[in-house]
Formats: structure tokens, sequence, C-alpha cells
């Protein structure tokens, strides 16, 4: 199969990759820059479990061609933290425990630097919005919805009721 | 079309671990130079939090800062053997083992110490931030860092114990059936609120409320994330996972997340819990299990629900709109309870 060269920058970082016609940015990322932090799940784009932000906006890399990103950004949770300091909305899941198997986490923590960026200070409404393409099977959402909450400054309040 | 509220209780009693044939899990502890130690299982942490809860554990009884407990896990070729993470067995049965295990680890710990202060190993106390110490006479001591070099350097001891907890296999008697299958119960009690829609069979959870009895919460916050993390996949089971039915027939049937139904971020309802803390006389340090019964309550709760709100008993899960109508088609109308007709909840 043909293969393209594409450069984009990737958590900053210039990167030039050959990529096969048709590939797919997560398996790019994976394979060929060897970024670990978006998870393979479902690759059909309903678990949301390889999100990555593409230009500012949250991505489902499995279903994104990799020629796409061509001159691009593409930004992953390897580059959230600055060094040893975790980003706020790290730093804010660890503390309500917003994970358990943890396979959901790195998609979670994409949709919700997206979220954060465009709306600094998101309603709960909004938050849920957010994450509802990204699947959870073991916290039941409650403590992932608290954790962007919180980061947000916006209060990590259980809701009424 | 109308909205039917109900209200459903359920009560259990969860055995932790299970007996088919002796249920046992080992462990392995030591010290490394420096006086870390290394807690070595072959027990599996998939998330429900096993690699902190054994570290605590063994910290506790070690008399060492947590942060000088590493845990490895999960690989059967290097790890002692573990039955498994099921039946909500790692906290109870993996723990007993990491105390026998630590404890004896910390009794070569003392024995060096006291080979190097020159005093007697039962006089010797630790403080838990590092430091051994002759009991009333803090200013004699040693850290454990200074102990395990000693050990290992000077006085040629291993730093080490080994830990098992064996549930052995319980006979069962010829003339009764009877047996003592498991030693150790955890329960929990759960009220479950439910909206119905009499038009479309939708079942809305408004509010769970529950109270789990989990002997010690070891990790209260882990604890707590299980038992709110399992009555989401509680409520999952109840209302919305199947693979049936299909139509015209099972070749339509669900392939992936897109047609496998659960409850999104935007489905979940709110969920208040007491966790009582009524230690285990065999528990590592009084903990039993959170583990799978923070999912059972659930279903028999949102199923007595929905009989309380529309007088629809559903006996095959999940309850499905479609059950719910049929459901109230074949009693000729919704049957509300006495107390939910009258708007009691």
């Amino acid at each position: 199969m043909a293969q393209k060269p594409i450069r984009f920058t990737h958590n900053g970082a210039e990167r030039a990759v050959f990529v096969e016609e048709g590939a797919n940015l997560l398996d790019v990322l994976r394979r060929g820059v060897g970024d670990l932090t978006p998870k393979y799940g479902c690759g059909q784009g309903t678990c949301g479990a390889c999100t990555v932000i593409v230009d500012g906006a949250p991505r489902l890399s499995c279903l994104t061609l990799a020629e796409t990103v061509d001159g691009g950004r593409v930004d992953t949770v390897a580059g959230l933290a600055e060094g040893n300091r975790l980003s706020a909305l790290q730093e804010a899941f660890m503390s309500h425990f917003a994970a358990q198997c943890g396979y959901c986490t790195d998609g979670m923590l994409m949709s919700a630097t997206a979220l954060l960026k465009d709306n600094p200070r998101p309603t709960r409404e909004e938050v849920v919005e957010a994450i509802s393409g990204n699947l959870c099977r073991c916290t039941g959402y409650e403590a992932i919805i608290e954790a962007i909450l919180t980061a947000a400054g916006s209060g990590g309040a259980r809701r009424a009721g | 079309m109308t909205v039917h509220k109900g209200r459903g209780f359920a009560a259990i009693n969860y055995p932790i671990g299970m007996n088919l044939g002796g249920d046992p899990s080992q462990a392995l502890v030591h010290s490394n130079p420096d006086g870390k130690f290394m807690v070595s299982l072959s027990s599996i942490d998939l998330g429900q939090g096993m690699k902190s809860v054994t570290r605590q554990i063994a910290a506790e009884t070690l008399g060492v800062p947590v942060e000088d407990v590493y845990v490895d896990t999960a690989d059967s070729d290097t790890g002692p053997h573990c039955m498994g993470s099921f039946a909500s067995r790692g906290t109870h049965r993996v723990g007993n083992a990491v105390i026998e295990a630590a404890k004896e680890a910390r009794a070569v710990m003392l024995e060096a110490a006291a080979e190097e202060l020159e005093v007697n190993a039962a006089d010797l106390v630790t403080d838990g931030r590092g430091n051994i110490h002759v009991r009333g006479a803090p200013s004699r001591s040693i850290t454990t860092g200074e102990a395990a070099m000693a050990a290992q350097f000077k006085q040629g001891r291993t730093v080490s114990g080994r830990g098992i907890f064996l549930i052995p296999l319980s006979e069962v008697s010829p003339e009764t059936g009877e047996m003592t299958p498991v030693s150790c119960f955890a329960h929990a009690a759960m009220i479950v609120d439910v909206e119905v829609d009499d038009e479309t069979g939708e079942v809305t959870v408004a509010k769970i409320n529950s109270a789990y009895e989990v002997g010690r919460a070891l990790n209260p916050r882990l604890v707590e994330q299980q038992l709110v993390g399992g009555a989401w996949m509680g409520l999952s089971h109840a209302l919305y996972e199947t693979t049936e039915p299909y139509y015209p027939d099972r070749a339509h049937g669900p392939t992936d997340f897109n047609t496998y139904l659960m409850p999104g971020p935007g489905d979940i309802a709110p969920h208040d819990i007491a966790i009582l803390e009524r230690p285990a006389p065999d528990g590592p340090y009084g903990g039993k299990g959170p583990g799978e019964m923070c999912a059972n309550p659930v279903l028999p709760a949102v199923a007595n629900a929905v009989f309380d709100a529309v007088g629809v008993r559903v006996r095959e899960l999940p309850i499905t709109p479609e059950k719910v109508l049929r459901g109230i088609r074949e009693n000729g109308g919704v049957r509300p309870s006495r107390r939910a007709a009258s708007g009691g909840w």
C-alpha cells in the first residue's frame, strides 16, 4: 500500500511520519509515534477511549484519517502534565477517585480538557454532555463528573436530591 | 400518559469468598537494603483497589510508612499462588495472607534492629514513620533502612516473610447436607425510587438510598467508589443490558456498544450511601469486601419499585419498556400499590 509522509505537532513537538493510505490516527499515534495514551476500545467510534484533541477540538482518533491531521496539532494525555506537575484535571481525577480500571480515563481527560478550554465554567449538564461519548464500565460516572466540575472551579458539590 | 412513582426495597447477605475445594491466597514480603518493602502477590488488581488496600495492610502490620511499601501483582510465574480476584474475596483472603507475611518480616526486622541496638527484640516498637525504638526510650532508635541494611550486609539475614490464608474445604454432612462454605458475610439494604411512564414503559431511577455493612472500610474512598460504580452496574443490569430480544431473530442482535445499551452519564441516579463499619473477627483489620455486593441489591430493589409503581412483576431481567407495557396490558391497566397510588412516596 502506498505510504504518505505527514507532519503534525504532537503535544508541542514536531512529528514527521509515513502513514499508510487510510490509516487511522489512533494507529499512527500508538504505533508510529509511540504514544500509548489514546486507547483502542471499540475501533468504531462508540466508546470514546481513543479521544484526542485535534486543532483544539475533541476527536475520536480511531475514526480520524491520519492524513487529515497533516499540518495540524494533536494533543493527548501524554502532554497534559508539565514535567512532574499534573494538570488540574488530572489532579481532580486523582482526588475524586475518578478511575478504577482506568481504560476510559485518557479519553475522559481529553474530552474534559477540550470542554474546559472552550467553557471554563461548565454546568453539570454541560459536563455530562461533553463526556456522553465516553463509556465507563466501572465508576458510574459520578466521580468523573465531580472531578471535572472541581477542576473547573465550578464546585464539586453533589447535585441536590 | 401518566408517570407513576414507586419505591422498592431489597436487603442482601453477601458471602465473602467461596469454597469449592478450599480457598487459599498467599503473599510474600521482603525488604530491600534501603528498608523499602515489596509485597509479592499473583492476585490481580483490575481497578477495585487491591494494590492500595494490600499496601495499607502491609504498612500497618510492618509498622512502616505506606510510602515505603510496594505491591507487585498479577504475575502467577513470579508471585505466590492466589485463587484470584473474584467472589469479593481479595481484601479478605489476600489481606489476611499479607498480614501473616508482614508479621514474619517485621519480626526479622526487629531482631535485626535489636542486634544493632543491643537490646531485646521484644522491647522494640515501630513509630510508623520509619523508626524502630526501645519502648519508652525513643532516643534508643534505629531507622528501618539502617536495620534492613545491617540485616543484609552485616548479619546475613533476609528480612522477609511468608503468608497464606486458607479457608479449608468444608465437608458436606452426609446426614443433613450441612456445610460451612463461607466464614464471613457482608450485608446491605437499599431503597430505590423509580418513575414509570405507562405510555412508553420506560423506568427512570430517581434516587437510590443504601446502607452497606462492609466490616471495616479499610480505604473509605475506595469503598465509596466501589459502591457508587457497582450500583450503576446493577442499574444497568436491571434496566438496560441484554442481547435479547431482537427482531426478527438473534442475527439482528447487538454487535457493539452502539446497540448494547448501558446507562450513560446522563442516566445516573443520585445515590446516598451509609457505610456501617462492624469489623469482621476474621477479616484483615476487620475488613470484608464490598466487591460484587455493590451491584446485587439494585436489581431486586428496582423490580420491587416497578411493581409498587404500576403493579407489574417482571421476572426476567432486564426490565425493558416492552416488558413493562406487556405487563400493564395483561393486568388490564396500571395497578399501583395503595401507598404509591396515594402519592405516598
